[in-house]
């Protein structure tokens, strides 16, 4: 046993530092066809919806062939769509995300200008979910089969089930409607008025000074945040419940508990930081999921995000934020990730060979 | 947790609302963001509330509550005799805002009305394409680039329009938002700064709110002007909470977090027209839906066939089946509040049986017919599907067998257009500029076949009257035209009217002096809120 076991770690000669920069390069290969794939999709597949920017330019009325015809040339929509694609690849690789066609400013501006307030909303929504997930997780395994595991779970799963939309219309209806607990939407309340500094409204309203800010943003995010919060709080729920099981079940934890250890140290310590692999995966897979779930979130809460900036650029057909803001919102994800495989790896050792 | 929120919201209402220690500030939940501030590149409504009743005027306005033009920014015009030159006198002393972006060292003057035509008009005017993509879809659409000649200053305060035709029109086209008159001398600087796309961020105009700030898809900040020619608004501060959702909007205006909200949901309206805490207006917006023939094709080549099926719908029945009240039965193609509405005309009652008789007096027999519902929800429109189920279930009561189809939106407005097309449509229309010329001639006229006119209608004596009207500057006789013509309109139904939907706006019980527009804008001039 100790022999093999000294086998086993004979080629960490190298080094850990080695094998974590070989790990790195070998993830960062597998993005650039992903990114590729990615601008291939979003470019072509918004072409495919129907209905066309230039002619949702005139409203209602009918725009005449001729003046379709010279707005599509002065746009660049009447080239092959090759020539298009390897143009705006071009563009993008040059930092060039392309101008809206509706509000002529460049995505990039417009995308950083927004991209802060889902930044806020989403942390504070994986905060809300890990906080009360993993331990509810924990204690459901703990208390395995019993009333308090079985009404743990069964509200995950109604979680995991309902649909934001319904949801946030819900609790602003209670929550802010009847019991009047807090506001119904926005950032902060209108009566503060301060320049953004960092984007985020937590921290700028305690630059800002102004008595009251801070406490008016936070009122502003719990109902988002809860709303957001929701699905991961039950997937990590539900995941760290099912690690905890499988670990519990393990000769070491069996050992830890044979030896006398308190129970809190050897599910806290032993146990937990095991079961915590698979979570952090889950919770890495969950910011693609806030990002699908802030469009909803932040077009109900009137929370000026990128997601609502999306809604509202895919019903005007505005291809350059469509695109651009996918291509931005994908990179956002598979660095997420990347992090997520890197911090996997240096819990989990036997992943970096 | 209760109470810490009750305080925060008691304090932000109190502040907000009384404006005791704060300034009087009016809230607007409006219904999306602005796709920019420059009224002349945007056709949406969403855009001109915000840039363009805000921040400018035009040479001319619409008279609140009417589409009436009375003297803007122009006090007053003549035009000459044979109708091809207008001159306007420009108001003395008017004021561009002053801000925290630029302080203009002059008032208004005939330079700044001939800026803000020939950069939309001249193709080698710098500021014709001053950001990538720019173009002028409202004045494109408007027929200014071939109706407009000129536009020369005589004077400081005088400024001459020569036009290529007669276009009695014209008056009420240079009182849309698109024709807004812009500041010369902030382009120059903008201009000379390199900040040209500016002008589409930090609006500066003559108008009743000067602009503060935008926080994209979140905030807009107005100030009132305090040199505004029409003098200084009751309110001090005017804010724009973007609120996209409608049922959020009503709970912000449930909650007072806003004062006014546009388009509430038509399910919401009875439970907001019964909270003490607030009031509901109500007007018939300027539009209409109706249902166009091909009237090209056999047998709705008829007019008696035509009538015959018009008498067979139940138009009362879709108005409550689908606006739940909020709408009005079509009886003209214009809406009752627009000038030269011919109140007289009788609509087709409804009556199946007669119907079923004047089809067989026709010799129509076993007739199939397409019937187009629209894929999308319109203010004139808002479940074309659910009209047209209803229309097929009153036609099989006479014997007439419907088929329903629909296409992807942008096909759908492109398809119906074709002059062989098969089937009635059901579409829609809201009004420019309040002028009878703008439905009348742009959807049924002869020169609009195989484009907005989708019945493709063309009689003789309707476009005559119609174009005699448009040639007309004398509005008592122009209004004799229109109300003619549209009794050649009901005579020979090209269409079936359907409706004029109501235009409904919810506030708050302490707003005051709010005027509703017919032409659909919000504009919070002569706004107040009472304690």
């Amino acid at each position: 046993m100790r022999w093999c076991q000294r086998r086993d770690t004979m080629p960490r000669q190298h080094g850990a530092g080695f094998n974590m920069f070989r790990f790195l390069l070998g993830r960062l290969a597998v993005l650039i066809p992903t990114f590729i794939g990615v601008s291939i999709i979003a470019f072509s597949f918004i072409r495919l919806l129907p209905g066309d920017p230039v002619g949702l330019l005139s409203g209602e009325r009918v725009m005449s062939p001729e003046r379709h015809a010279e707005i599509s040339h002065a746009l660049g929509f009447d080239r092959p769509i090759v020539v298009q694609y390897l143009d705006y690849l071009w563009g993008v690789l040059h930092g060039d995300f392309g101008t809206s066609i509706v509000t002529k400013k460049p995505v990039l501006d417009q995308f950083f200008d927004l991209f802060p307030a889902t930044v806020e909303l989403s942390l504070c929504a994986i905060l809300f979910a890990i906080i009360l997930g993993i331990p509810a997780g924990v204690i459901a395994a703990i208390k395995r089969g019993s009333a308090v595991d079985q009404a743990m779970m069964g509200t995950a799963l109604v979680g995991f089930s309902m649909p934001i939309f319904w949801w946030g219309l819900l609790l602003i209806m209670l929550v802010s409607g009847m019991l009047q607990w807090t506001p119904v939407s926005g950032r902060i309340s209108l009566m503060y008025f301060f320049p953004p500094v960092t984007g985020f409204m937590l921290i700028d309203s305690l630059l800002s000074g102004q008595a009251g800010a801070f406490k008016s943003a936070v009122s502003h995010l719990i109902l988002p945040t809860i709303v957001l919060g929701t699905i991961p709080l039950a997937v990590i729920a539900r995941q760290t419940r099912s690690a905890m099981l499988e670990v519990l079940s393990e000769d070491y934890v069996r050992t830890a508990r044979a030896k006398g250890l308190s129970t809190f140290r050897v599910v806290g310590v032993h146990a937990l930081r095991n079961a915590m692999i698979p979570v952090i995966t889950t919770i890495g897979l969950q910011v693609g999921v806030m990002l699908a779930g802030a469009i909803l979130t932040e077009t109900i809460f009137s929370w000026p995000g990128i997601g609502k900036w999306m809604v509202d650029s895919v019903s005007r057909r505005d291809y350059a934020v469509i695109q651009g803001g996918l291509l931005v919102i994908a990179a956002v994800i598979m660095l997420v990730n990347l992090i997520v495989d890197l911090l996997y790896g240096l819990i989990n050792p036997r992943i970096r060979h | 947790m209760k109470k810490l929120t009750t305080l925060f919201a008691a304090t932000a209402l109190a502040t907000l609302m009384a404006g005791s220690a704060w300034s009087k500030t009016f809230v607007y939940c409006s219904e999306g963001s602005p796709e920019g501030f420059d009224p002349g590149l945007y056709t949406a409504g969403t855009t001109f509330d915000a840039a363009a009743h805000t921040v400018y005027n035009r040479l001319l306005e619409f008279k609140k509550g009417t589409t009436e033009v009375e003297p803007g920014l122009a006090e007053s015009w003549t035009i000459s005799d044979d109708g091809l030159e207008y001159t306007f006198k420009l108001r003395p002393g008017v004021k561009f805002q002053t801000t925290e972006f630029f302080t203009p060292s002059r008032d208004l003057t005939a330079d700044d009305v001939v800026f803000s035509y020939e950069r939309q008009l001249k193709a080698d005017n710098p500021w014709n394409k001053y950001i990538a993509g720019t173009s002028w879809e409202y004045a494109a659409g408007m027929g200014f680039p071939e109706v407009i000649k000129s536009v020369e200053k005589v004077d400081d305060l005088t400024v001459k329009f020569t036009l290529t035709r007669k276009e009695a029109p014209f008056l009420a086209n240079i009182a849309m938002p698109f024709a807004s008159i812009l500041s010369k001398e902030y382009a120059d600087k903008l201009q000379a700064d390199g900040k040209m796309e500016q002008m589409n961020q930090m609006p500066l105009g003559t108008g009743p709110f000067a602009f503060v700030a935008y926080q994209q898809d979140a905030v807009i900040r107005y100030k009132a002007n305090p040199d505004y020619w029409g003098g200084k608004q009751k309110i001090d501060d005017l804010v724009f909470a973007i609120t996209s959702d409608a049922s959020v909007r009503y709970q912000k205006l449930q909650a007072g977090e806003c004062h006014l909200m546009p388009f509430p949901n038509a399910a919401d309206v009875a439970k907001m027209k019964a909270d003490p805490n607030l009031k509901v207006m109500e007007q018939a917006g300027l539009n209409v839906s109706y249902l166009a023939y091909n009237t090209t094709q056999a047998p709705f080549d008829k007019p008696e066939v035509r009538k015959a099926l018009n008498k067979a719908i139940n138009k009362q029945a879709i108005v409550d089946a689908v606006f739940q009240g909020a709408a009005q039965p079509a009886v003209n193609p214009i809406p009752p509040t627009m000038w030269s509405y011919n109140d007289k005309l009788e609509d087709d009652t409804y009556e199946p049986e007669v119907a079923k008789k004047m089809l067989e007096d026709a010799g129509v027999k076993d007739l199939s017919m397409k019937l187009w519902a629209m894929p999308v929800s319109r203010p004139y429109m808002l479940n074309a599907r659910r009209a047209a189920e209803l229309m097929q279930s009153d036609f099989a009561k006479v014997g007439v067998k419907v088929e329903i189809v629909s296409y992807e939106w942008a096909e759908y407005l492109d398809k119906s257009k074709a002059k062989d097309r098969d089937g009635a449509v059901i579409l829609g229309w809201t009004g420019d500029n309040g002028d009878p010329d703008n439905f009348l001639d742009t959807l049924l006229g002869c020169n609009a076949v195989g484009g907005n006119n989708r019945a493709q209608w063309c009689n003789q004596e309707f476009d005559a009257l119609v174009k005699k009207a448009k040639e007309t500057s004398d509005p008592a006789e122009r209004t004799k035209l229109y109300e003619e013509a549209q009794v050649v309109f009901k005579r020979e139904a090209p269409w079936a009217t359907i409706d004029h939907s109501l235009s409904v706006v919810p506030m708050r019980k302490n707003v005051e002096g709010f005027v509703q527009s017919p032409l659909g804008d919000f504009a919070f001039d002569g706004v107040d809120i009472t304690e």
